[in-house]
């Protein structure tokens, strides 16, 4: 053994000039990590902050419930009609979102072999990182492009974006559902289908709305499909979702925010603090409801 | 059977006398009708034999009980029996079972239907996460037998011998009754759609010995109306509730373990005159 001989009965402190440096780097390291885990939280406080700030002298009972006056720069009004636009686009996508997400699900989770789950679960990760205005831009192509901009085709985008967000949160919840209660009813001669409906979906009940909740909160605050599908309309509040463009939050954002009228801006503002309002409120309680599900059902 | 296993003379070799459990009456049970028919059965789980060579009859409105040690093949063969090891990936059966003369893993057989005549009673209680009424009345309802419902739970659940301790509450959730009470549901719940058969699988391994008498008393009930299979590790339970009893055990030969039904008889003579030395073996507590 050439190694240099170590006395076991040295006193066991970072006494030797070698330990004393790797304790400091080991410190600076874990310092340095601890600082970028904190910087994360900042900037959603910093975020959160700087919007409600600014978008809070806005806020009130007319923002709310009345509509933009015509034209730029013009004091008063509100963003009802946007309030409006959002909330139909975004039910219309949950609409067509929820089924598809929820029977993608009961394929993976209930009929897939392992060699069919893999690429579907890749294909929906892969759908689930495929930026919004790629989609934006199929959709244009599919439903705009020598028709009109419509409510439903901006709809029918967002549906895109949620059916994976969906499909993988209803999945989890679906395997949590114990086999034995699916043993259960096999052994009463009671067929898959039914066994799905009558005891898999019903236990897994309320993680499926939960992942609904945190779908309709990513695709509230989606712009990319809005700017291409749903941008040109008229600022009094409709419920054509079929026929016109509507207003909605997302756009009213972009568009007062880069008008240059003071009056404007400050509205931006206002819109932006009702959506992440929507969004963080949405976010926690589903969060919340997860746990408490993922608790109860893991008992 | 071993050839090799030392021949033990019924007449002649005395009844073991360390055995201090008490046993069933013997019944005559070879003039009854088949239920199931196994003829050299083996199960295989992808290329791993489970299960090798089974071959046994069991009769109806009898008792009849698995026993053996863990991994020896006993919950395997149960599941068989109603096609519950389908959803296994790579699960196997070769040679016939039959089921009233009907091979059960024929081309042509809808486990589905299997499984509605041969019910099952799990090792852990698992009711539904309904109410007591829901959990009974489900499956009667899909499965078409809607008429007098509230009849049928009763009947079912006094079938079971549940039906005083819950009578008054049945509205409210199954998750609330203790396990003896929830394995009583869970037996209420096969009986409820008349099925032929009940196969058990440890159904009192989850429970206290109180529960544990109160289904083993139960199982007395039901037999008049059913053909009930139980599977046990528990020698007592099977010498207590069995008039027949087959004994599986791990026959490990080449590094590959394989369950084989090593004796077949009458519960009585199989736990006082085995013909094999290793159910002796197994039933005076000598395995290993």
């Amino acid at each position: 053994m050439s190694m240099s001989a170590l006395d076991p009965a040295s006193p066991l402190t970072s006494a030797g000039g070698n330990l004393r440096r790797r304790r400091r780097v080991d410190l600076l390291m874990r310092g340095i990590a601890t600082a970028a885990a904190a910087v994360a939280v900042a900037i959603l406080a910093i975020v959160i902050v700087s919007v409600a700030s600014k978008g809070a002298s806005q806020l009130s009972i007319s923002f709310l419930t009345k509509d933009p006056v015509q034209g730029l720069g013009t004091v008063g009004g509100g963003i009802a009609s946007a309030i409006v636009g959002s909330a139909l686009i975004v039910a219309v996508a949950t609409a067509m979102a929820l089924p598809m997400g929820v029977l993608i699900a009961i394929y993976l989770t209930e009929f897939s072999k392992p060699r069919t789950a893999r690429p579907i679960r890749l294909a929906l990760d892969l759908l689930n990182g495929m930026p919004s205005i790629v989609i934006a831009l199929f959709v244009y192509g599919l439903l705009v492009k020598g028709h009109q901009q419509t409510g439903f085709a901006a709809a029918f985008a967002l549906a895109i974006i949620m059916i994976p967000l969906l499909a993988r949160t209803t999945q989890e919840m679906l395997l949590l559902v114990p086999r034995e209660l699916r043993d259960a009813s096999h052994a009463l001669g009671i067929s898959r289908w039914r066994t799905i409906v009558g005891i898999v979906l019903p236990g897994a009940l309320g993680g499926i709305l939960t992942g609904m909740v945190l779908a309709i909160a990513r695709a509230a605050g989606e712009t990319a499909p809005m700017l291409l599908l749903c941008s040109i309309f008229s600022t009094s509040t409709t419920v054509n979702v079929f026929g016109t463009a509507l207003p909605n939050i997302p756009y009213i954002i972009f568009q007062d925010s880069e008008s240059g009228f003071p009056a404007d801006y400050a509205r931006a503002w206002g819109a932006a603090l009702v959506l992440i309002a929507f969004i963080l409120v949405g976010n926690l309680t589903a969060r919340a409801m997860l746990a408490r599900k993922r608790r109860l059902m893991s008992r | 059977m071993d050839s090799s296993q030392p021949e033990t003379d019924d007449s002649a070799a005395p009844p073991i006398a360390s055995l201090a459990i008490p046993v069933r009456e013997p019944t005559a049970t070879t003039a009854s009708e088949v239920v199931f028919d196994l003829r050299d059965v083996d199960v295989y789980y992808g290329s791993t034999l489970a299960v090798e060579g089974v071959s046994m009859q069991v009769y109806k409105n009898v008792i009849t009980a698995m026993i053996g040690p863990s991994g020896c093949g006993k919950s395997t063969m149960v599941r068989t029996l109603n096609r519950m090891n389908d959803s296994v990936p790579g699960f196997r059966v070769t040679g016939e079972a039959l089921y009233h003369g009907n091979n059960l893993y024929a081309g042509d057989v809808d486990p589905v239907e299997v499984r509605r005549r041969i019910g099952m009673v799990f090792q852990r209680p698992n009711p539904f996460p309904k109410s007591i009424f829901d959990n009974i009345a489900w499956a009667p309802r899909i499965l078409g037998l809607k008429h007098e419902l509230d009849e049928r739970v009763e009947k079912a659940l006094r079938g079971a011998a549940l039906w005083d301790e819950v009578k008054d509450r049945l509205k409210s959730s199954a998750l609330g009754l203790s396990g003896g009470q929830q394995q009583r549901l869970c037996i209420a719940r096969s009986i409820a759609i008349e099925p032929d058969v009940l196969l058990l699988d440890e159904p009192c391994s989850a429970l206290d010995p109180i529960a544990t008498a109160s289904v083993e008393d139960l199982m007395q009930d039901l037999k008049r109306n059913y053909t009930l299979v139980i599977v046990t590790h528990n020698m007592q339970q099977a010498a207590r509730v069995a008039e027949r009893t087959a004994f599986f055990s791990l026959d490990v030969s080449d590094g590959k373990r394989t369950g084989v039904l090593v004796e077949y008889d009458d519960t009585e003579k199989l736990f006082t005159r085995p013909d094999d030395k290793r159910t002796e073996d197994y039933v005076t507590g000598r395995f290993g």
